[in-house]
């Protein structure tokens, strides 16, 4: 079954302007997909529509075989939203907005009581369930919107942006979490923009630009599709000249940084063994920018390529 | 039922805002108007100056309470964003619109209940018909909740929100016979003031408690304020409904 199925989607905004121009996009049940796009592509749009916080002009949404317009309610059921902005009164008690929130969604007062403290707990924000929500930490808040989407345990998720902003230890634990959940069961998609995330988290991706897909592939499949990788090596001692190959690209970014640019089927060991025989020590060797991150770029730009063409 | 709650925990967390001034308030009304210069007016209506204001002040708070509680809580939720909370999930719009219709009645019915025990400090008040008096607060209450509701509606900032309380409800509140019977007025100002719908509900609660208002002498019966007041609570209804179906201020 999917547990997202869009088809034809448009929006249209007051003034004008297309957010949408008709996408199509489903996502299986089970699955952590990705939704990137450059800001003002659409995924909020997009999101938004599902969530029905924006009308969409034309098309058809379905949660689980359940269309939107058909049974709103059943379908809402089976669906958590975490927005891009904290959207919770933050004058009310951590553990009364998610108790509200099940509430909300139906669930008795034991229930939603219960669903509350098992996420609290979760999460690591039960001991701050008598606080006011405004007293947190902008990372805690994250946590809190997090609970409240997950407190009527939904069969698919949505996260608008979950780690923007947050400081490296929390993302790594939502991550986790994140993880964690989804082997559960829960089906996510996600977007952000830090491509490394969805990397590491998701199977499948999508790239959305100026209201279109423009990719919709596994996360395998886009990453062999990379022609080049940038190395970056850290040297042990200071290196005055540049080393000469005519395998590849090699660039000198100061006398202890050496960087390498490595084509599609050229292994590593090659550039080891250069290395080597020239009597160069490398201390440490990563990834210039993440290899996602390269073909978005790519991706992102041969879209405005054409649009300058048209 | 969970909006319910949560409004009523909203305006009891902050009663020193929500339920103090309408007391304070209404005792000045009552010392000023009521004992000072009440003694010098004598009778209004064929009934004690204070005993006439009564009823009237009590209506008024109802009115103006519910109708405040609606505006400010729900406008203060779309623009904090956390209306969307809500959005996104099951609840049909008429239990949105219930809930905070039911708040706003809940504040309402409250602070005309303080009022009330605040006017017997200065006033045995005797009620004729408890029934009718009912029905009329709690029809009226409901009435400008939905009220306050479709102004938060189609309200885009905070300004909006007081346009309507300020311009046009307080002055038919006050030319709404709470405090004088229209009956003083020339008979060109009696016939505008029949148009001002705040006077039907006024006169129908203060026939309710007293046993007589300015209706019956001006040729309408009691029934065909409440009549109105049923009619205006349900061309309300259908526009809050139909606003939040079309997604009016609150979807882009």
């Amino acid at each position: 079954m999917k547990a997202l199925s869009i088809s034809n989607l448009k929006k249209e905004y007051a003034g004008g302007l297309q957010a949408l121009k008709g996408i199509d996009l489903d996502v299986e049940e089970g699955d952590f997909f990705a939704l990137l796009g450059p800001n003002g592509a659409g995924k909020s749009t997009t999101i938004g529509i599902i969530s029905s916080l924006v009308t969409k002009t034309s098309g058809q949404v379905k949660i689980l075989d359940i269309d939107i317009d058909e049974n709103h309610s059943l379908a809402k059921k089976k669906l958590g939203v975490v927005g891009q902005e904290v959207n919770f009164n933050q004058f009310e008690k951590v553990g009364d907005i998610i108790k509200n929130q099940a509430g909300y969604y139906g669930l008795s007062f034991k229930q939603a009581r219960e669903n509350a403290k098992h996420y609290m707990r979760k999460l690591d924000i039960w001991d701050k369930r008598d606080e006011q929500a405004r007293k947190l930490s902008g990372g805690m808040k994250r946590r809190v919107m997090v609970a409240k989407a997950l407190v009527n345990n939904p069969e698919l998720l949505i996260l608008d942006e979950p780690t923007a902003g947050v400081d490296i230890e929390l993302r790594r634990s939502l991550w986790d979490f994140l993880t964690e959940i989804n082997k559960a069961g829960t089906t996510i998609i996600l977007t952000t923009h830090y491509l490394e995330e969805a990397e590491r988290l998701c199977r499948n991706i999508a790239i959305i630009d100026s209201g279109e897909i423009v990719e919709n592939t596994s996360m395998q499949e886009l990453l062999t599709r990379l022609e080049v990788e940038t190395f970056v090596f850290d040297l042990s001692k200071p290196l005055l000249k540049l080393p000469e190959s005519s395998d590849f690209d090699m660039f000198l970014e100061n006398p202890q940084k050496l960087k390498v640019t490595v084509g599609k089927g050229q292994g590593l060991n090659s550039i080891f063994e250069i290395l080597s025989g020239l009597g160069i020590e490398i201390s440490s060797m990563r990834n210039e920018t993440g290899r996602l991150e390269e073909l978005f770029l790519g991706l992102v730009d041969a879209t405005l390529t054409e649009k300058k063409n048209d | 039922m969970t909006i319910l709650y949560k409004e009523i925990h909203r305006f009891m967390r902050i009663w020193t805002q929500t339920l103090i001034p309408p007391a304070i308030m209404i005792m000045l009304y009552f010392v000023i108007f009521g004992t000072l210069i009440g003694k010098r007016i004598g009778q209004m209506g064929g009934f004690d100056y204070m005993q006439f204001m009564i009823p009237g002040l009590i209506m008024m708070s109802v009115i103006s309470n519910s109708y405040s509680n609606v505006v400010s809580s729900f406008f203060g939720q779309k623009f904090a964003r956390s209306i969307e909370e809500l959005l996104i999930t099951p609840l049909p719009h008429y239990l949105i619109l219930l809930g905070w219709v039911l708040g706003g009645v809940a504040r309402g019915l409250l602070v005309g209940a303080i009022v009330t025990i605040v006017s017997l400090w200065f006033y045995d008040l005797t009620v004729v018909n408890w029934t009718l008096s009912i029905f009329v607060l709690i029809s009226t209450s409901i009435l400008f909740s939905l009220g306050g509701f479709l102004n938060a509606l189609f309200a885009e900032s905070f300004d909006d929100i007081s346009i309507v309380p300020t311009f046009i409800m307080q002055p038919l509140i006050y030319l709404g016979g709470v405090f004088y019977s229209i009956q003083l007025l020339p008979t060109f100002w009696q016939t505008v003031s029949l148009a001002n719908p705040i006077l039907y509900m006024i006169n129908a609660f203060r026939y309710s408690i007293l046993g007589s208002s300015d209706l019956e002498s001006l040729g309408f019966s009691i029934n065909s304020a409440l009549f109105m007041i049923v009619g205006f609570i349900i061309l309300l209804t259908s526009i809050c409904l139909w606003s939040l179906n079309k997604g009016r201020g609150i979807r882009s």
